[in-house]
């Protein structure tokens, strides 16, 4: 056996461009197979670690999972506005903990702006245990004080007291700039690798600011001046959604019930980790897709192996007449031809595998700060080496066609190939 | 049959084709330790003949019997096992595994049967195979890739390996097709000079056949057989020309 896998190896490494192109096929297969796999999970720990110890999330009345990625992941709007008193009303419910209030609607060069208060800074947990840290200055404190996250003020390369200039709304070019009332960086938050990092901070009352003198969301007319500030007017009526932690795990789901039957306004509640679940079956199906994709793949690559090995059996048939000389039997020469197409499977599937954690090792700091996606360097999952074990047991069996095929060539052509 | 033959076919019939009998022999015998020449022109059944005796086929009547068995007695494993451990082999023409360098090409028998492994007469494969070398003239290419080698100096590699553990048969098959006549006697002469010196270190008789369509190498043999006079198939396809 130890003749016959030398000689196998031997005779795939004479056939150097072929046995390498036909190993890279399917190690390239292996590593899209294997990349979305990780990255799914990669994507699930980011989503999922994005937010911790919040037990609720609360906005106006809508659909569950707008209210998480609006309100967490900066992705879409809200549907509409709560009032301040229903906000005050759950803050100071006896089973609540704490609130974090955030008004969203402004932004700046694209990322959005969080209006929201101290509450923000001393219970926003992420990734377990991990809570906010400012890497320069001070939390946002004065109406016209601003806060950045660690990429916006990487990228935009701000430092602290520098005057910026927000946007009405939250589209990336907007023609509408609040340049009346400029904000000074007072604090730069340290990377989170969340959504935290690309966004922008300010008081309640700074956002109030920012719209004193519009009518109903609506800026003063061209032309017409808007009012000077009085700060002493300000005073918040509504923001966007509150998170909340309950004082206990156990009031969460009396809670939830509460505020989504509350009289007063409706309103929506949601538990971040059931309305994440909701999230996954819908990724499950581009993940579904992916798999799809990346299975075709691996399926072609395969098959190139079979047609490299499948062309290369007439080249092959003096040197099997020539074994047979010496002894070996026709189901010898079987064995040396499976043995070929498993090895060939076998290290494509340990290249392509060994190439994805080599990258993910090499990328995860850049995956991490670019898409909030934390890269676990776990061992293989039970789905990989399910994917391993199955590319080489197919690359085994269809290395059986080559294999008969020269058996069957080793019983008729005997010590007679030409 | 003779006790001291180590081939003999008995009434031996085989075809490829029902009713296109390619050989049909009533007896045919190579004595043991005999050099036999066979000759015949080319498609007269030469090759069927020696994988008749190999063992890679097998007639559909008669028996061939190879250094004391009837390999139409014997499955095709045994049958395997019999030509690898005692029987060297040389072809035509490209002998040669391509992907294994000098050494391994020789030393092949050696590796994968134990029987030709236990009757080196040097302690070790490599050095059984570096002695061979030598005695070839071709130590000096041991390691290097096959490809590198002329034709005569791939053939002389192909006697190396047809008798390292000294088997009891060696079957040349045209080996000298590709040479040209100088090249051709050196050749005839090494063959024989080896497979003498592997009788002379004591370690049994060598029964060597070699076929040619190439009569004027008779001379360099004990015994000459001419194939068509011994195979009717070949008469009757004749006369019915």
């Amino acid at each position: 056996m130890k003749t016959l896998f030398r000689l196998a190896f031997k005779s795939l490494r004479s056939r150097a461009l072929t046995t390498t192109l036909t190993i890279f096929s399917i190690a390239l297969s292996m590593m899209l197979l294997v990349g979305v796999d990780r990255l799914r999970d990669a994507a699930k720990a980011g989503f999922s670690g994005t937010l911790s110890h919040t037990d609720l999330i609360v906005g106006a009345r809508g659909g569950g999972l707008p209210l998480l990625l609006s309100s967490i992941f900066h992705i879409g709007n809200a549907s509409n506005n709560i009032s301040w008193e229903s906000y005050q009303h759950f803050a100071h419910h006896p089973a609540v903990a704490w609130t974090i209030p955030i008004t969203m609607g402004d932004s700046f060069h694209g990322y959005r702006v969080i209006a929201t208060d101290d509450n923000f800074y001393a219970h926003y947990h992420y990734r377990g245990n991990k809570s906010l840290v400012l890497a320069q200055g001070h939390a946002s404190q004065e109406l016209f004080d601003i806060t950045l996250g660690a990429d916006v003020a990487s990228r935009l390369n701000l430092g602290l007291g520098a005057k910026i200039v927000l946007a009405h709304g939250i589209e990336e070019k907007s023609i509408l700039k609040h340049n009346t009332t400029p904000f000074t960086v007072v604090g730069i938050l340290a990377p989170t690798a969340t959504p935290v990092d690309r966004a922008v901070y300010i008081t309640l009352l700074g956002e109030e600011a920012m719209h004193y003198g519009w009518e109903n969301g609506t800026p003063p007319a061209i032309g017409e001046e808007p009012p000077p500030l009085d700060p002493s007017k300000l005073k918040v009526d509504v923001i966007t959604c509150f998170l909340l932690g309950a004082k206990s795990r156990m009031s969460t789901l009396y809670l939830q019930r509460e505020i989504n039957t509350y009289k007063a306004e409706p309103l929506t509640s949601i538990i971040p980790a059931y309305t994440l679940q909701e999230l996954w079956s819908l990724l499950d199906y581009a993940d579904t897709a992916l798999s799809l994709v990346s299975g075709a793949v691996l399926v072609v690559g395969l098959l190139a192996m079979l047609i490299a090995l499948y062309t290369a059996l007439n080249e092959l048939r003096r040197e099997i007449a020539i074994l047979r000389a010496v002894g070996l039997h026709a189901r010898q020469i079987f064995t040396l031809f499976l043995m070929e197409s498993t090895l060939i499977a076998t290290v494509g599937t340990v290249v392509g595998i060994g190439a994805v954690y080599l990258l993910l090792f090499l990328l995860r700091g850049v995956i991490e700060s670019h898409f909030g996606l934390p890269i676990e360097l776990v061992g293989l999952s039970t789905r990989v080496e399910i994917y391993a074990v199955a590319t080489i047991v197919c690359g085994a069996l269809l290395g059986t066609i080559p294999a008969m095929r020269a058996y069957r060539n080793s019983l008729v052509d005997g010590l007679n190939a030409q | 049959m003779s006790p001291t033959a180590a081939v003999n076919l008995q009434d031996v019939r085989f075809e490829y084709k029902v009713g296109h009998p390619i050989l049909q022999i009533d007896n045919f015998q190579v004595p043991s330790g005999g050099r036999i020449f066979l000759h015949g022109p080319s498609g007269s059944g030469k090759t069927t003949l020696l994988s008749l005796i190999s063992g890679i086929l097998v007639p559909q009547q008669g028996h061939v019997n190879v250094l004391g068995k009837d390999l139409t007695q014997l499955s095709a494993a045994a049958r395997d096992s019999l030509r690898g451990s005692q029987i060297g082999y040389i072809f035509q023409g490209f002998n040669l595994i391509p992907y294994l360098t000098v050494a391994e090409n020789i030393a092949l028998p050696c590796d994968l049967h134990s029987a030709r492994r236990a009757r080196i007469s040097e302690p070790t494969i490599a050095k059984e195979v570096a002695r061979l070398a030598r005695r070839l003239e071709i130590h000096t290419h041991l390691n290097a890739p096959v490809t590198e080698l002329s034709t005569g100096q791939q053939q002389r590699v192909a006697i190396a390996r047809a008798i390292i553990g000294s088997p009891e048969l060696v079957i040349a098959d045209e080996p000298t097709s590709s040479l040209d006549t100088d090249r051709r006697d050196a050749f005839l002469d090494l063959l024989t000079e080896a497979i003498r010196d592997t009788k002379n270190s004591g370690q049994g008789e060598v029964t060597l056949m070699f076929v040619s369509h190439d009569r004027s190498l008779a001379a360099h043999f004990d015994q000459t057989i001419s194939l068509a006079e011994i195979n009717h198939a070949a008469v009757l396809a004749e006369a019915k020309l």
